[in-house]
């Protein structure tokens, strides 16, 4: 046993003998075993239960059920609004991911560009983080109101005549993207303004003794590649919580005008707990945790081949 | 290098001023208008002129019908026990674990570790007719716990605290041994006091995105007394007295002014909390 | 010390004088009036203890940061308006500050890119369509590779900066440095990341870099070992001031402040005040001014006799043996402090408790005022060296 020709104090610290090893065992084993259990509980035998589900026709409330195979995906996948819902959650995601990363590139590059105001700014920009969505969308309804909200008031006094944004089948996404962004963009702004400040100064230097010192060399040179790993993070960051947009879709415009907005966590509400169709609603979790799952790891995989830089 | 192009300098400057106000008023524009409109009476909201403070002062008036015609204080009660149930019991279960993970052997670290990570994943909105579901078999919904219960276990907390405690030198944990401490006073003498900036990061972040949920509250209750905040202003505004804007702001107002409050005066912790939590 | 031939590459002249160059941020001076000027060709050393200011003169030099006062002429012409990009400048940082993005050959070609393609040529896509950017490339390949070869990295062109070791990063960081044959090199602390061995062996090949480029080098340093064993002459500062610029030997044996006295040699010089001479009942040594507070002298200055009358006494409190010398810490009677003295191996041995007298050179003996400056006017002859 390699434990008795080591002197005291390194076993002690270094390699603790056997009985102190296994004492540590059971210790570890305590000390997850409420997170354990939670996680199987709460998270793993639920994501079970939902796949389970997703093959049955059961009802809530109903106290049977049969197997019924993938009728509920079948069900799904000639489903039109399930296609809609879909294609309007991807243009939705379209829009806000590079609204939300190319503004907050911008507002941060433009705040940490020199100290003035630099704290109002930051501030500024983030309230609508912290603010509570569903509150918002309200005002954001009020803001977009056909007659009184502030954007055809102020389009009227440019004499252009606007539309009903939210009521419009052509508006409203792109009015629901834009609440999206205007909540979205001041948190990328402080993910990128704390990448501006891990880039090392010496690095600046260096590339002003090279010649690259104008503003765009230095942006080119060394601002952007150094912000890479912070944007793909954005950017994951962004895309995934563009495809949970539900808040602003339920209190504005609940899908509508005809479907015009659905997106697939609305769509995946309404048909679970409006209509409690739980099977059909546990085949679209199926597909929704797909599609995030596999958007974030082959976002996560794609980008960081390009980004890593050690 | 600032004497060096005067003129150059003194342009970015405005540049930057110029394009920064016009993204804060973006950013700004729903809060102003907000408190604006919920400030004026009915008739000033539909007339044509728009001015930004009230020609007649109806603020007294709209807050009123905003507090009696539904319980907005109720609502911000609510919302208070909820998140600090939510985040007592994330840390009860968080911590022993993030410790052992990242300071304790025991077989099955790594594979847990893993099932952590793979929980990382799930949308949490993934989860919803289960939870239901169960929480319908206990006779839960409708309740305090129905929208407690389901957020007992934080996958991303026990990640974020494991890494944090992993940045503690394990020498500090030997001396600590050495001197006789125990593991559950290593965690509360030593380990809690050092990553009190993770844990209060970790706190704004489950604090804030608990305040602000509304998917889940309108899944789990229907009763007005139990509403949090989010789902309470959309219960108001589905009432007769929401469907006046004036009062309808001011309960908007109501709803979204703690967490901006408590982010005004305590701006660096949120700011940096979110932005580590998340980049981690 | 004359001009140097320059076998690689055909870089321009440079000499450098530095005036009454001032330097603050806010209330604090950094750089506090320096005068200094740098011959053509020379390898010169800033030395001093972090926060001296030497890298701030550097910055100065190099133009990434603009001095409150004074001026910088290189070759007679004054360049307090020049950019960095058109001092001719390369500098070499403490942490390499290499592009991670960029492989070691667009590193090292980053420079040449930036000085001989035009902006259009430099843009992404684009620019490698434009006429005239492939001949361009071609030299630069060429150069590149020349430079890389002579710092033995060629083989290292295509990895990222995060896949080399601490000393292959260095020598990428000078290679970007002398790919464009500056006339100046600027280092600052290039040594300091570098484990021990490490730096040794970098040391001797910069010196060799010095001697093959022939060009003006101007390195900062808080190492005094590395100050004496690579430049031409050093220049040490302490709190914004330049104390004495000198060739190492010069500093070493005339010091002109007793704080340069303390900084430059290992271990440091002996200091005895005056009065603890006098209160140890030791005789002053001949030819010592009333002017003078302290007098110092340098371990192998001493030598180890029986305690006497009239020479200072102690009592052996240490003794450190280095193999080729052993140094005896000599604590004097009443907490007047120790002395270090260095003895031979084969000299007799001394046990720590023991009582001895020490016999100084007083050809060597260092004489300073008040403020800690050298007296002159008593100097014996011998000590200048």
């Amino acid at each position: 046993m390699t434990a008795l020709d080591q002197n005291r104090p390194r076993r002690a610290d270094a390699k603790p003998s056997l009985a102190k090893r296994s004492g540590e065992h059971g210790l570890g084993w305590l000390a997850v075993s409420p997170a354990l259990l939670l996680l199987i509980g709460l998270l793993f035998g639920p994501v079970a239960a939902v796949m389970l589900f997703s093959l049955t026709d059961w009802q809530l409330g109903s106290f049977t059920f049969h197997f019924i195979g993938t009728t509920n995906f079948r069900t799904l996948f000639t489903d039109p609004t399930f296609w809609k819902a879909l294609s309007n959650t991807l243009v939705y995601a379209a829009v806000v991911v590079p609204g939300t990363v190319l503004l907050g590139l911008v507002v941060a590059l433009l705040i940490e560009a020199s100290p003035g105001l630099r704290g109002f700014y930051r501030a500024a920009h983030f309230l609508p983080v912290m603010s509570t969505m569903s509150a918002m969308a309200i005002v954001w309804g009020t803001m977009l109101h056909p007659t009184i909200g502030l954007v055809n008031r102020a389009l009227g006094a440019m004499g252009i005549s606007g539309v009903n944004w939210l009521r419009d089948e052509r508006t409203a996404l792109l009015a629901l993207a834009l609440i999206g962004i205007w909540q979205g963009f001041g948190f990328a702004m402080v993910l990128f303004v704390s990448g501006l400040k891990a880039i090392p100064q010496q690095l600046y230097d260096a590339a002003a003794v090279d010649g690259a010192d104008g503003v765009l060399d230095r942006l080119r040179f060394v601002t952007l590649p150094m912000l890479g790993p912070v944007t793909m993070f954005v950017v994951i960051l962004t895309a995934t919580r563009a495809f949970e947009v539900f808040d602003s879709v339920r209190v504005l415009t609940q899908g509508g005008p005809n479907y015009a907005s659905e997106v697939l966590l609305h769509r995946f509400y309404t048909e679970s707990f409006d209509f409690l169709r739980m099977g059909y609603g546990a085949a679209l979790t199926v597909v929704y945790l797909a599609i995030v799952v596999l958007l974030t790891l082959t976002q996560a995989r794609l980008l960081e081949r390009r980004v890593h830089y050690s | 290098m600032i004497a060096r192009f005067p003129g150059r300098r003194f342009a970015g400057r405005v540049a930057r001023h110029a394009i920064l106000i016009l993204t804060a008023a973006f950013a700004l524009l729903p809060f102003v208008w907000m408190v604006s409109l919920s400030l004026k009476p009915p008739e000033e909201i539909f007339q044509a002129d728009f001015h930004l403070w009230p020609t007649a002062f109806h603020g007294v008036e709209n807050y009123r019908v905003a507090l009696t015609a539904a319980p907005m204080f109720r609502f911000l009660l609510n919302g208070l026990l909820v998140c600090t149930a939510i985040f007592a019991l994330q840390l009860l279960v968080c911590i022993p674990c993030a410790y052992a993970l990242a300071k304790l052997r025991f077989r099955g670290r790594d594979t847990l570790f893993s099932a952590v990570l793979v929980g990382l994943l799930l949308p949490p909105q993934a989860l919803a007719i289960p939870h239901f579901v169960m929480l319908n078999v206990f006779g839960l919904l409708d309740t305090y716990a129905a929208l407690i219960l389901p957020w007992a276990i934080s996958t991303f907390g026990i990640f974020l605290l494991r890494q944090f405690f992993r940045s503690i030198p394990d020498e500090i944990i030997r001396a600590a041994r050495l001197d006789g401490l125990g593991e559950f006073e290593i965690i509360w003498r030593i380990m809690i006091p050092m990553t009190a900036p993770a844990l209060t990061a970790f706190g704004i972040f489950s604090v804030v995105a608990h305040w602000n949920d509304l998917f889940w509250p309108l899944i789990a209750v229907r009763r007005e007394e139990i509403s949090t905040p989010a789902l309470g202003i959309l219960l108001f505004r589905d009432d007769e007295a929401g469907q006046f804007f004036g009062p309808l702001m001011a309960g908007a107002v109501i709803i979204v002014a703690p967490l901006l409050v408590a982010f005004l005066i305590a701006q660096r912790r949120f700011i940096d909390g979110l932005a580590v939590t998340t980049m981690r | 010390m004359g001009v140097r031939s320059r076998p690689y590459g055909l870089a321009a002249m440079a000499e450098i004088e530095l005036r009454h160059i001032e330097k603050s941020y806010g209330e604090t001076a950094v750089v506090k009036g320096v005068s200094l000027s740098i011959r053509d060709g020379e390898f010169l050393t800033l030395v001093g203890p972090s926060g001296c200011g030497k890298s701030t003169l550097l910055r100065i030099i190099a133009g990434l940061e603009e001095q409150d006062d004074g001026e910088v002429m290189v070759d007679g012409r004054c360049v307090n308006d020049k950019r960095p990009k058109e001092r001719d400048v390369a500098m070499v940082f403490q942490s390499y500050a290499l592009y991670p993005h960029l492989n070691v050959f667009d590193n090292l070609a980053l420079p040449l890119r930036t000085r001989r393609l035009s902006f259009a040529q430099r843009l992404p896509f684009v620019g490698r369509a434009l006429p005239g950017r492939g001949g361009i490339e071609k030299t630069i390949r060429a150069e590149v590779e020349q430079a890389a070869s002579m710092l033995d990295i060629a083989h290292l062109l295509h990895r990222k900066p995060g896949q080399l070791s601490g000393g292959q990063r260095q020598r990428v960081a000078l290679g970007r440095a002398m790919v464009r044959h500056p006339a100046v090199f600027l280092m600052d602390e290039p040594l300091s990341n570098l484990d021990a061995k490490l730096r040794v062996q970098m040391r001797a090949e910069i010196i060799a870099l010095h001697r093959r480029l022939g060009v003006t080098f101007v390195y900062v340093t808080h190492d005094q070992a590395e100050a004496m064993t690579m430049s031409d002459r050093v220049a040490v500062m302490t709190a914004g001031e330049l104390l004495q610029v000198g060739q190492p030997e010069q500093l070493y044996r005339d010091p002109q402040d007793l704080r340069v006295a303390e900084m430059i040699g290992s271990p440091k010089i002996n200091v005895v005040s005056c009065d603890h001479w006098i209160s140890l009942g030791a005789s002053l040594p001949p030819g010592v001014d009333g002017n003078t507070t302290h007098l110092a002298f340098r371990p192998e200055a001493v030598g180890i006799a029986a305690p006497g009358d009239r020479r200072l006494n102690g009592v052996v409190a240490s003794v450190e043996n280095l193999g080729a010398d052993i140094f005896l810490n000599v604590a004097l009677a009443d907490g007047c402090g120790t002395v270090v003295v260095r003895t031979h191996p084969d000299g007799s041995r001394s046990e720590p408790g023991r009582p001895v007298g020490l016999q100084i050179d007083p050809a060597c003996l260092l004489q300073f005022d008040s403020a800690g400056m050298r007296q002159r006017q008593a100097e014996q002859v011998g000590a200048a060296g």
